[in-house]
C-alpha cells in the first residue's frame, strides 16, 4: 500500500506540470495586453506600461515565466493581483467560503441522490422507479445557472423564503439554497448510479444467501446490499469535484457567494493572470489528491482489490 | 432474484427475442447481431421515438429558422416593444415570447439561437470521438510506449475540470465565433471518449476471435477495423450520444457567463444571461430561452439514455 | 460443547417431533413465473416428504423444477414474477406458506438451511467470512459481536478449516473452492437447522474436492441426525449418500424410488435415460447414450406427458393425458415400498 501511495504521488508529478503548463499558457497566450487594458480607452504612458509589465514579470519569455512561476509557487508565493495584493491571501480569504458551500452540496448529493437512488432502486421497473428516472433526467437537462434562477425567482423573488443574496458565508442556512443549486446536476448523477447498482445488485446470490439465513429485511438492505452498492457510488463521487469546482463559479455568482468561484470569475473578466494561474492550479491539486483519496477508499470498501 | 428463476425467464425470452432479431438481419456475425439487438430494443422504448421526433424538429429548426417565424431576430424595437409581455395566444407571431429588454421578439431569437446551440453540441461530439476514439484506438491496439504517452497526456487533461478549463482556455480569445467554442470545447473534452474507447479496444483485441483471426493471417489493419473496432464501438456510442446534452449545456453556461459565444451570434445562454437582470418583473425573458435550452438539452440526454439502454442492457 | 448446549433451548425435539407429522412435507406444490411473454409453469404438482436424519436427493435437468421447489420452501422465490398459485409447505405440520413473513424468518436459517451451488457468488464478497458467520449468532440468538466470532471460529474448525482463528477474519475470494464450500456448509449449520436443502452442493468444485465436501456434509448430518434434501443432476453424487430418490421433469415428480431400487431397475423411460446416459467402463468403444431432443419450454409444456416428444416409447396416450404418480408393484402385485412412477407404461419398463 504504501509503495503504490509513493508510485501514485510521483505520478502526479508530470500531471500536475502538465496541467498547470497548460493552464499557464492559456492565460498568458492572450492576443491582449492585460497592462494596456487597465488604461481603458485612455493613452497609456509606455515608460508606466513596460515598469508594470517588467513587474509582473511579463516581459521575460514565456517558458522563462513559467519556471519562475512554479519555483515561487513551492515557496508559497503564488504572485501578486494588479491590485497589488497577494493573491495567495485573496485565495485564503475565498478558499474557506467555497469549502463550506461546497460540504453542504455534498451533503445533500449524498442524503438525497443516494436515498433517491435507493429508493428507486428497491422498486426497478415500478411506477416509483420510473419517476425517479423521469426527475433525474428533467434534472440533468436543466443547466445549473437556469436552475439557479429559478429557484432564486421562485423561492426568494416570489415566496421569499429566503435572502437572494448569501449575506453572511458562515451561516449554513444561507447557503442552503445555493448548495442545493450546485448539488442538483451531480445528485442527479448519484441517484441513477446507486439505482443501477441497487437493482443489479439486488439480484446477486449473496442477497439470496442472506435471505436464507433469515437475516431481517433492514439487514439485508442495510448492511449487505448497501455496502455492496455504495462501492461506485464512493468513486463517481470523487471524480464528480471537478464538476462541482465549475458548478460554483456559476452558483457563486448567481447567488453572490463571495467564493474562489467569484474570485476566479472576477479575475478572468480582469484577465489577471496570477489569480486565475493560482486559483486553477489549487484546483488541479485538490482533485489530484481526492482522486487518490478516493482509490485508497476503493480498497478499503471492496477487499477483493489490493494496491501493490 | 434466485438463479433459477432467471435462467428460466432469461432463456424464455431469448427463445422469442432470437427468430424475429434473426428474422431482420439475415446476416450473422457478432457486430451485427449487436447493432440488431439495439435497433430491435430502441424500436420498443417510447424514449427513443419521443426524443428522435424532438430531435428531428430541432434540426430543421437550426437548419431553416425561416421557416417558423418571419420576424427578426437581431432588430429591436426599444420604444414599441421594450419588455412587452408574451401573448401566448399568438402562435408562431413575434410577440408570441414577448419581447426582450432590447425590445427584439423572444421567440425569433428562441427560433435562431436553435442553431448556434446545434453545432456546438453535434460538432463538439463529432470532435471529440474523431479524435479521443483516434487516440484512444491507436493506444488500446498497439500499446508500450505510444499507450503510455497517450495515456499520460489523458491525464493531464482530465486533470482540468471541464467547465473551469474552457473558461480560461475561451477567455483567451476576444472574437468567440461558433467554430473557436467547439474547438475550445473539443480540447478539453476529448479525454473521456479517449479513455472509454482505450478501454474497450484492450477488451475487444482480447476477445478469442481476434486471435482466431490473426492465427488466420489477418493483418493489423484488417483486425483493426474488422474485428476490434466495431465491437468496441458501443460503449463510445453511449459516452458520445450523452456527452452531447452536456456540450450544449456547457456552451449555454459559458455563453451566459459572457465567455461563451458573442453578441452578433445569438445564443440562447446570452439571452438568458439578459434576461436574467429583469427576472423580477419580466420573467419571460429568462424563461423561455432557459425552456428551449432545458428542451433541447432533455432531448439529447434522453436520446442517450435510451441507446445506452438499447446497447448495454447491463446498465440499466 | 456450546453448540450442543443450545440444543435444549429449542421448543420441538428434534427426532420423530411432537406428532406423526414428517418433518418437512410439500404437497401439490405449484410455482409459475409470469413473464412478459407468458407464464413459465416452473412447477406442477410436486409432492415430497423428508424426515429427521433422512435424505432426499431431487433428481433433474435444469429447469426441472427442482431448484425452484427448494426456493419456494425456503421462502426466497423472487415473488413477483414468482407465483404459488396452490399447494402447501408443511414444516412439522405447519404450512409456511400460510404464515407471516417474521415468522417465516425465524424458521430460515435457523430451523431450515440451505447450501448454494456457487459458493464464490453466494457469500458476500465485501464481508468477511467471520462476519458472515458470526451473523447468524447475532440475529437470531442476539450474541454480541465479540461472541459471534468466537462461535464463528468454532464453527469453521467444525468444518476442518485449518488455521481458523487466522482466518476469521478473510474475505471469501481468499479461499479455495472447497473451502469456501465448507463455509457455506458451515453457514447453514450454524444453528444447527432440523433440516438443510443443498442446491447442488458440489457441482462447481473438482471432482477430488466434491467427495471431500459431501463426506463432511454427511457427517454433520448423521452428527445432528437432520433432515437432508440434496438437489442434484449428478447421478453419482447420490448413490453414496440419499436414501430415497425423487426424479422431476417440467415440474412433476416422474419418479420416486429408494435409492439403491432406483438404480436396478428404473420404472420411467426418463430415469432409464438418464442412467443408460452414464459413461460406463464396461460398455467402452459403444456411443454413449444420449436423450434426444431438448428439455421443454415452460411457457409451452407439451400435452399429456411432458415426456412425450423425447420418450423413445411414446404412445398415442402419452400425447393427451397426464400420467399420475402411482405406486410401482413387482409382477406378481407384491407392494415395492416407497416406489411410484408416473408413466403410462411403467410395468413394460420397470419389468420389460
Amino acid at each position: 500500500m504504501g509503495r503504490y501511495v509513493a508510485r501514485r504521488l510521483l505520478q502526479m508529478i508530470p500531471v500536475f506540470i502538465g496541467t498547470t503548463l497548460i493552464i499557464f499558457l492559456m492565460v498568458h497566450i492572450l492576443p491582449g495586453d492585460p497592462i494596456r487594458a487597465m488604461w481603458g480607452d485612455k493613452a497609456a504612458d509606455p515608460a508606466q506600461v513596460a515598469s508594470l509589465r517588467h513587474e509582473f514579470g511579463l516581459d521575460q519569455p514565456l517558458w522563462k515565466q513559467y519556471i519562475d512561476y512554479m519555483g515561487n509557487l513551492f515557496q508559497g508565493d503564488f504572485g501578486k493581483t494588479f491590485g497589488g495584493r497577494e493573491v495567495i491571501d485573496e485565495m485564503s480569504e475565498s478558499f474557506p467560503v467555497t469549502l463550506r458551500l461546497t460540504a453542504v452540496a455534498m451533503i445533500i448529493e449524498i442524503i438525497v441522490g443516494i436515498g433517491l437512488g435507493a429508493w428507486a432502486g428497491l422498486r426497478a421497473g415500478k411506477a416509483a422507479d420510473t419517476g425517479v428516472l423521469i426527475f433525474t433526467l428533467i434534472v440533468i437537462s436543466i443547466p445549473v445557472f437556469v436552475l439557479g434562477f429559478l429557484a432564486r425567482f421562485v423561492l426568494a423573488d416570489q415566496l421569499g423564503w429566503v435572502a437572494p443574496n448569501v449575506q453572511d458565508s458562515t451561516d449554513y442556512a444561507q447557503l442552503f439554497l445555493p448548495g442545493f443549486v450546485l448539488a442538483m446536476l451531480s445528485m442527479a448523477y448519484v441517484a441513477r448510479l446507486t439505482r443501477t447498482t441497487f437493482a443489479e445488485n439486488l439480484r446477486a446470490d449473496y442477497m439470496r444467501t442472506a435471505m436464507a439465513k433469515g437475516l431481517p429485511r433492514r439487514r439485508i438492505i442495510g448492511v449487505h446490499l448497501l455496502r455492496n452498492s455504495l462501492i461506485p457510488v464512493v468513486t463517481f463521487l470523487g471524480t464528480d469535484v471537478g464538476g462541482f469546482i465549475g458548478g460554483a463559479v456559476v452558483t457563486e455568482g448567481i447567488f453572490n457567494v463571495q467564493g474562489v468561484g467569484n474570485l476566479l470569475f472576477k479575475a478572468l473578466q480582469q484577465r489577471e493572470g496570477s489569480t486565475i494561474v493560482g486559483v486553477v492550479t489549487v484546483f488541479v491539486l485538490v482533485i489530484l489528491v481526492i482522486n487518490l483519496l478516493v482509490d485508497l477508499l476503493y480498497a478499503v470498501l471492496d477487499p477483493r482489490i489490493r494496491y501493490a | 432474484m434466485p438463479d433459477a428463476t432467471k435462467t428460466q425467464t432469461e432463456a424464455v425470452v431469448d427463445a422469442i427475442a432470437a427468430p424475429s432479431a434473426a428474422d431482420g438481419h439475415k446476416e450473422q456475425g457478432k457486430p451485427r447481431s449487436l447493432w440488431g439487438d439495439a435497433w430491435f430494443d430502441l424500436r420498443h422504448r417510447p424514449m427513443f421515438w419521443i426524443s428522435s421526433i424532438l430531435l428531428l424538429l430541432l434540426l430543421v429548426i437550426a437548419a431553416f429558422p425561416g421557416l417558423f417565424t418571419g420576424a427578426d431576430p437581431r432588430n429591436g424595437d426599444l420604444t414599441n416593444h421594450f419588455l412587452t409581455k408574451p401573448d401566448l395566444g399568438h402562435f408562431f407571431q413575434a410577440d408570441w415570447f414577448g419581447y426582450d429588454g432590447q425590445g427584439r421578439s423572444i421567440y425569433a431569437r428562441v427560433i435562431y439561437g436553435t442553431r448556434a446551440s446545434i453545432l456546438v453540441g453535434v460538432g463538439v461530439t463529432a470532435a471529440v470521438t474523431l479524435v479521443g476514439g483516434l487516440l484512444g484506438m491507436l493506444a488500446g491496439y498497439f500499446g508500450g510506449w505510444l499507450d503510455s504517452v497517450i495515456s499520460r497526456i489523458t491525464d493531464i487533461f482530465f486533470g482540468i475540470p471541464f467547465l473551469l478549463g474552457a473558461m480560461v482556455v475561451l477567455n483567451a480569445f476576444t472574437d468567440r465565433k461558433v467554430y473557436v467554442v467547439i474547438l475550445a470545447l473539443a480540447f478539453l473534452g476529448w479525454t473521456s471518449i479517449c479513455r472509454v474507447m482505450r478501454a474497450s479496444v484492450i477488451t475487444a483485441k482480447q476477445a478469442d476471435y481476434v486471435t482466431a483471426a490473426r492465427a488466420l493471417g489477418a493483418g493489423t489493419p484488417r483486425i483493426l477495423f474488422r474485428h476490434v473496432l466495431p465491437n468496441a464501438l458501443a460503449p463510445t456510442i453511449v459516452v458520445a450520444t450523452i456527452a452531447l446534452g452536456g456540450y450544449i449545456s456547457a456552451e449555454a453556461t459559458l455563453s451566459f457567463l459572457g465567455l461563451g459565444l458573442a453578441d452578433p451570434t445569438i445564443s440562447w445562454g446570452i439571452d438568458i444571461a439578459e434576461g436574467s437582470q429583469a427576472i423580477r418583473d419580466n420573467p419571460h425573458a429568462l424563461l423561455f430561452p432557459a425552456g428551449m435550452l432545458s428542451l433541447t438539452v432533455f432531448a439529447f440526454i434522453m436520446l442517450g439514455d435510451a441507446v445506452r439502454d438499447a446497447l448495454d442492457p447491463k446498465l440499466r | 460443547m456450546t453448540i450442543m448446549d443450545k440444543t435444549a433451548d429449542i421448543p420441538a425435539p428434534r427426532a420423530g417431533g411432537s406428532n406423526d407429522a414428517p418433518l418437512l412435507e410439500v404437497r401439490d406444490l405449484h410455482v409459475e413465473f409470469h413473464t412478459r411473454d407468458g407464464v413459465a409453469k416452473a412447477v406442477n404438482g410436486v409432492n415430497y416428504s423428508v424426515d429427521s436424519g433422512e435424505t432426499l436427493a431431487v433428481l433433474g435437468e435444469s429447469g426441472s423444477g427442482k431448484s425452484v421447489t427448494a426456493q419456494a420452501i425456503m421462502g426466497i422465490l423472487d415473488m413477483p414474477p414468482g407465483k404459488i398459485p396452490q399447494g402447501q409447505i408443511l414444516y412439522r405440520g405447519q404450512d409456511m406458506l400460510t404464515m407471516s413473513y417474521e415468522e417465516r424468518r425465524k424458521i430460515r436459517g435457523q430451523k431450515i438451511a440451505m447450501i448454494f451451488q456457487d459458493a464464490l457468488s453466494s457469500l458476500n464478497p465485501v464481508l468477511s467470512v467471520g462476519y458472515q458467520l458470526g451473523e447468524m449468532f447475532r440475529v437470531h440468538q442476539g450474541l454480541s459481536k465479540k461472541q459471534a466470532k468466537a462461535k464463528a471460529i468454532e464453527l469453521m474448525d467444525r468444518v476442518k478449516i485449518p488455521a481458523a482463528a487466522q482466518r476469521v477474519g478473510d474475505y471469501p475470494h481468499q479461499f479455495s473452492g472447497g473451502m469456501r464450500q465448507r463455509i457455506m456448509i458451515a453457514m447453514a449449520m450454524a444453528l444447527e437447522p432440523d433440516l438443510i436443502i443443498a442446491d447442488e452442493p458440489t457441482t462447481a468444485l473438482d471432482v477430488t474436492v466434491q467427495a471431500q465436501v459431501m463426506d463432511l456434509l454427511k457427517e454433520l448430518q448423521t452428527e445432528f441426525n437432520m433432515g437432508l434434501i440434496l438437489i442434484t443432476h449428478d447421478l453419482g453424487v447420490v448413490a453414496d449418500v440419499a436414501d430415497k430418490i425423487a426424479v422431476m421433469y417440467a415440474g412433476r415428480i416422474v419418479e420416486t424410488a429408494p435409492v439403491h431400487e432406483l438404480y436396478k431397475r428404473p420404472a420411467h423411460p426418463y430415469t432409464r435415460g438418464l442412467l443408460d446416459s452414464i459413461p460406463r467402463l464396461d460398455q467402452k468403444g459403444q456411443e454413449l447414450y444420449a436423450i434426444k431432443g431438448l428439455p421443454p419450454n415452460l411457457l409451452k409444456i407439451p400435452a399429456g406427458c411432458a415426456f412425450n416428444p423425447r420418450c423413445p416409447k411414446a404412445e398415442d396416450i402419452c400425447r393427451t393425458e397426464i400420467p399420475v404418480l402411482v405406486p410401482v408393484s413387482e409382477q406378481d402385485g407384491s407392494e415395492l415400498p416407497g416406489r411410484g412412477s408416473a408413466c403410462h407404461f411403467w410395468k413394460e419398463t420397470i419389468h420389460g
